[in-house]
C-alpha cells in the first residue's frame, strides 16, 4: 500500500495523477480462511483490521452480500458521541471514541472526524434530571461531559428556539469531544488497511449456508462457493437474525427500519450536533451545507429499507419548533436502514451456541460512532475466544440472567 | 404505511392507528420454569426475513387484539384473524403456502394439543 501523504499528492500532480492504485483489492475468494467475517460494514472491517493489528490474524476474509459500507455504516446521521449512562456502555463507546480521535493517522486515511460539540437537549423536567444524572455518572467514568443552561444553549446554537411553546429548551447535555465523521471513509479507510494487511474483502457474495460439525464451524456456503474457516464473526447488523438462523440458534433481535433525510445544502448556520429525544429527532449540518436528520425507528419489523412517511413527518414537524428556520426548508433525500434492536436496546458481542461463531450486533440505531470500540472489543473475543473487559458484559447471557444494560431509559430513542 | 383490517370490527385501519403487540404465538412460560424457556419466551424472536405472525391491537379504535400476517419484505399483507385464535386458520396457511412456497411455516404443519381442544 503506497502511504497517502502531501508528498504523494505532489508526485501525483507532476505525472497527471496515473499512479494512484486501488484503495483494496478485490480478489477470488480463497478455501479456507484463519477467520471470516460476514459483513463489510464499518463494524466487521474494523474488527478485522484490529485482529490483524492487535493480534497479528491476517489471514482473514470479509464477506459481503451487496457493496463495501453500503449497509447501515452508509446510512447513519453520523454521530459520534459516548455520553452514556451506564458503565460498560460509556466504556465501550468511549473506546470508540478515543479511536476515533486518531482513526485518521492509524488508517493514513482521512475520516473527516470532527470534534464540533454535541449537545442533547433536555425539552421535559423528567429529561433534566436523567441527563443531570448521566453528567455525574459520566464524571465517575472519566467521560467529560456537562450540563449547561438555556443562555449556554442559545450562545452555542444561535437558530434554536429556546421558548418553544410545547417544547421549551430547559438546558442540555453536552459533550465537548463528540462530534460526526465521513461514514463511507471510516469503511473505505478499515477496507484500504486490512487490505493492505493482506486479508481478503470480498463484495457480492451472500452467505447461503453455515456449515457445522459437532456442534463447532466449519465454514459457509456463498454465492461464490463454500470458504472454510476456523472462526466465524457475524457482523450484519439488520440481518444477524438470518444468519443466526442458518447456524441454528435465535437472537433476542428484531430488525426495524429507522429513516434518515437531508436537506438541499445552505450556509453555515449550525457548527454543533443537536439531540432532541423528548421530540425524537436529532440534526447536524454536514460539510457540504444539507441539514442532516435523523429521527426514530418506525417500530415493526422490517427488511425493506423503506420507512413509512408518517415517521419522517413526525420528525420533521418535532425539530421545527425547535429550529423554526428549517420550516421552508426543502428535503433532498429520505433513505432507511434496517437496525437490529435488542431487548434491552443495547449491543451484543458474544459467542454463541455454536463452537468459534462469534456475533457482533444488536447496535441499533447507534452502531456508527461505536465502530473502532465495537470492532477492537470484538477483535479480542474473536482471538482469545473469550471477551476481554470491554465486551464482558454485552454476552448473550445476559438476557437468561437478567443482567440487562439497560440504556434505552438514559437516552431516549436517538441512541 | 402499513394497512391492516381489523378483524373484529372490519375497519381498515392505518399503522399510525394500531399499536404493535410483538411477534404473536409465543408459548409462554411461568413459574417452576427453567432459565433458558424464560429467556425464550421474552427475548429470543424468529424475526424472520419473510412471512411473520404479530400481534397488534386496534388501539385507536375498537381496541381488540389481532394478529396479523406479513411479508417483512415486501410488507405484503396475507391476512388478519382474532389474537384469541391458538394457531394461524388453515385457509390463511394456505394462502401463504401458494404465494410463498419457500416461507417457513413448519411450526404450523402439525395439529397442535390446541387444534383439539
Amino acid at each position: 500500500m503506497k502511504r497517502y501523504s502531501v508528498f504523494a499528492v505532489a508526485r501525483e500532480a507532476l505525472r497527471w495523477h496515473t499512479g494512484w492504485e486501488r484503495a483494496w483489492r478485490s480478489p477470488q475468494p480463497k478455501s479456507r480462511y484463519d477467520v471470516v467475517v460476514i459483513g463489510a460494514g464499518g463494524h466487521g472491517l474494523a474488527t478485522a483490521y484490529y485482529l490483524g493489528k492487535n493480534f497479528g490474524i491476517t489471514n482473514v476474509a470479509v464477506i459481503e452480500k451487496g457493496w463495501l459500507g453500503g449497509g447501515n455504516t452508509g446510512r447513519n446521521t453520523t454521530i459520534i458521541r459516548s455520553n452514556y449512562l451506564q458503565d460498560p456502555s460509556a466504556a465501550i463507546y468511549d473506546k470508540a471514541l478515543q479511536l476515533y480521535e486518531g482513526l485518521s493517522q492509524d488508517l493514513n486515511y482521512n475520516v473527516m472526524f470532527s470534534p464540533r460539540g454535541l449537545l442533547m437537549l433536555a425539552q421535559t423536567h423528567h429529561e433534566v434530571r436523567g441527563y443531570k444524572r448521566t453528567v455525574h455518572a459520566n464524571l465517575l467514568q472519566g467521560v467529560a461531559t456537562e450540563w449547561i443552561e438555556p443562555a449556554k444553549v442559545k450562545e452555542l446554537v444561535p437558530i434554536i428556539n429556546i421558548d418553544g411553546p410545547r417544547y421549551p429548551v430547559l438546558g442540555a447535555l453536552y459533550q465537548a469531544r463528540g462530534g460526526t465523521a465521513r461514514h463511507d471513509a471510516v469503511a473505505w479507510g478499515y477496507a484500504r488497511a486490512c487490505s493492505a494487511m493482506g486479508m481478503d474483502i470480498i463484495q457480492q457474495c451472500e452467505v447461503t449456508g453455515i456449515r457445522t460439525a459437532n456442534g463447532a464451524v466449519q465454514g459457509i456456503d456463498t454465492a461464490r462457493g463454500a470458504i472454510d474457516c476456523g472462526k466465524l464473526a457475524i457482523v450484519v447488523a439488520g440481518h444477524s437474525s438470518v444468519l443466526a438462523g442458518m447456524a441454528g440458534f435465535r437472537l433476542p433481535i428484531e430488525s426495524m427500519a429507522l429513516q434518515a433525510l437531508v436537506s438541499e445544502p445552505i450556509k453555515p448556520c449550525m457548527d454543533v450536533v443537536v439531540m432532541a429525544n423528548t421530540v425524537h429527532g436529532y440534526m447536524s449540518q454536514s460539510d457540504k451545507g444539507e441539514m442532516v436528520i435523523g429521527g426514530g425507528t418506525d417500530g415493526f419489523n422490517n427488511y425493506t429499507q423503506r420507512g413509512s412517511w408518517q415517521h419522517v413527518e413526525e420528525t420533521v414537524r418535532a425539530l421545527i419548533e425547535t429550529f423554526p428556520m428549517i420550516s421552508r426548508l426543502k428535503m433532498l433525500r429520505q433513505w432507511g436502514g434496517i437496525v437490529d434492536m435488542t431487548g434491552d436496546r443495547s449491543p451484543i458481542l458474544s459467542a454463541t451456541p455454536v463452537g468459534n461463531i462469534f456475533v457482533n450486533c444488536g447496535w441499533g440505531t447507534g452502531g456508527f460512532k461505536a465502530i473502532p470500540g465495537s470492532g477492537w472489543a470484538m477483535a479480542e473475543l474473536v482471538a482469545k475466544g473469550t471477551p476481554g473487559p470491554l465486551a464482558a458484559e454485552f454476552g448473550l447471557n445476559r438476557f437468561r440472567e437478567g443482567r440487562f444494560i439497560d440504556e434505552s431509559v438514559a437516552a431516549g430513542v436517538a441512541h | 404505511m402499513l394497512i391492516l383490517t381489523c378483524p373484529h370490527c372490519g375497519v381498515t385501519a392505518e399503522e399510525t392507528e394500531l399499536a404493535l403487540g410483538g411477534e404473536a404465538h409465543l408459548k409462554r412460560y411461568g413459574p417452576g420454569d427453567s432459565d433458558e424457556q424464560f429467556e425464550a419466551y421474552m427475548f429470543a424472536r424468529k424475526n424472520p426475513k419473510g412471512v411473520h405472525f404479530e400481534r397488534w391491537r386496534h388501539a385507536y379504535g375498537c381496541g381488540k387484539w389481532f394478529i396479523a400476517a406479513r411479508c417483512t419484505v415486501t410488507l405484503e399483507v396475507f391476512g388478519t384473524y382474532p389474537a384469541q385464535t391458538a394457531r394461524p386458520p388453515a385457509d390463511l396457511l394456505a394462502a401463504i403456502r401458494a404465494k410463498r412456497p419457500s416461507a417457513d411455516l413448519s411450526d404450523w404443519d402439525a395439529a397442535t394439543p390446541e387444534d383439539a381442544q
